[in-house]
């Protein structure tokens, strides 16, 4: 798909620039850009680095294990043939966990981990059960306390209260949970 | 009050940890060479991809697709900057940063359409990546309405950017 997109761009781009006269325009962009990216990245490196340290305390201190602790019981109902007592529930709880401390790297093998658990119960389909569609929206949906990287990239373009869209971020994301795992259970019907 | 935030939030993780008798220094170094590394694995996508958009922009294309979205936009309320994110944002992160910084650059992280486009960045997820991911690694292929309900999110979460913008930044 993203070789589609970036062909597309920049064919569009040069054709575009052919018949608008743009194409000085066209060329600096290419050189500005490549320069560009490197800067943003560095600009970037020092509060993405500190808050991934930061996060990572938190996660061996014990916050996702006790977020997953107090999580588990709201988690429960939304999954319909998972034990609760499961390893599939302790590491969809953990997965959760771990996407809301902002931790993609821990996130993503505990994601695996309970997808492969949730495979178990229905071993022979290639086919998506109900549980494991809604643990994938859930996936799909980033409910998360702390959007490091967005908040660490409006610091480096000048934002004077970088983390001020905090609210607006929480509220978006659950609204958007909300939507998609209700059509999730609905389109589930009795799976 | 606002401002104390991260601090506050820093030092409470750090107290924590101490009082878990986490070896904090050593555990913070470790996840700090795991944000380098989260970097490193961004900047070959984002040299690409920052080059193609700005690319559509120095030759005009952006515009007009923007002018050609913006009726569209205007009647659901969205600012038409940031219609191309919302398209872009569930195919790919990289895509998404790279037309975020471009709002950024244009127009500022604390005007409305770089409020919006940061709302819709921090609450949606690269969706398609997510999907392949977990089910590509069962080997599940019949996803049935995985894909209708997560892009429901999506564009649930455009929404609410515009709104929650609106009542809580204006």
């Amino acid at each position: 798909m993203m070789n589609y997109i970036f062909a597309g761009m920049i064919i569009i781009s040069l054709i575009c620039a052919v018949f608008t006269g743009n194409t000085n325009a066209l060329s600096t962009a290419v050189i500005n850009g490549a320069g560009e990216s490197i800067n943003l990245l560095v600009t970037m490196a020092g509060a993405l680095a500190l808050w991934s340290g930061v996060m990572e305390i938190a996660d061996k201190g014990g916050f996702t294990k006790a977020l997953s602790a107090v999580l588990s019981p709201v988690l429960r109902p939304l999954f319909k043939n998972v034990n609760k007592n499961s390893r599939a529930m302790k590491y969809i709880s953990m997965n959760v966990s771990a996407n809301l401390l902002g931790l993609g790297n821990a996130a993503t093998p505990f994601g695996i981990s309970a997808v492969k658990e949730l495979k178990k119960l229905n071993p022979e389909s290639n086919k998506a059960t109900g549980d494991m569609i809604v643990f994938v929206v859930m996936n799909t949906a980033s409910l998360q306390i702390m959007p490091t990287m967005v908040g660490t990239l409006r610091q480096s373009y000048g934002s004077v209260k970088p983390f001020s869209i905090l609210p607006c971020v929480w509220i978006s994301s659950i609204c958007a949970l909300a939507v998609g795992l209700s059509i999730a259970k609905l389109l589930n019907g009795k799976d | 009050m606002a401002d104390l935030f991260m601090p506050a939030f820093i030092a409470v993780v750090v107290i924590f940890g101490l009082i878990k008798k986490v070896p904090i220094f050593d555990t913070f170094t470790y996840g700090a060479r795991e944000g380098f590394r989260t970097l490193y694995s961004l900047a070959p996508t984002l040299v690409g991809l920052i080059v193609a958009v700005n690319m559509l922009k120095a030759s005009g294309a952006s515009d007009l697709i923007c002018s050609a979205v913006s009726p569209l936009a205007e009647s659901l309320g969205f600012p038409k900057e940031i219609v191309p994110m919302i398209l872009l944002r569930p195919i790919s992160g990289g895509g998404a940063t790279a037309l975020l910084t471009g709002i950024y650059k244009d127009y500022g992280p604390d005007s409305f359409a770089g409020l919006t486009a940061s709302v819709l960045a921090g609450s949606t997820e690269t969706t398609f990546y997510a999907i392949a991911v977990y089910f590509g690694s069962v080997g599940i292929k019949k996803i049935r309405h995985t894909l209708l309900a997560a892009l429901a999110a999506d564009f649930t979460a455009a929404v609410m950017a515009v709104i929650t913008v609106k009542i809580f930044m204006r």
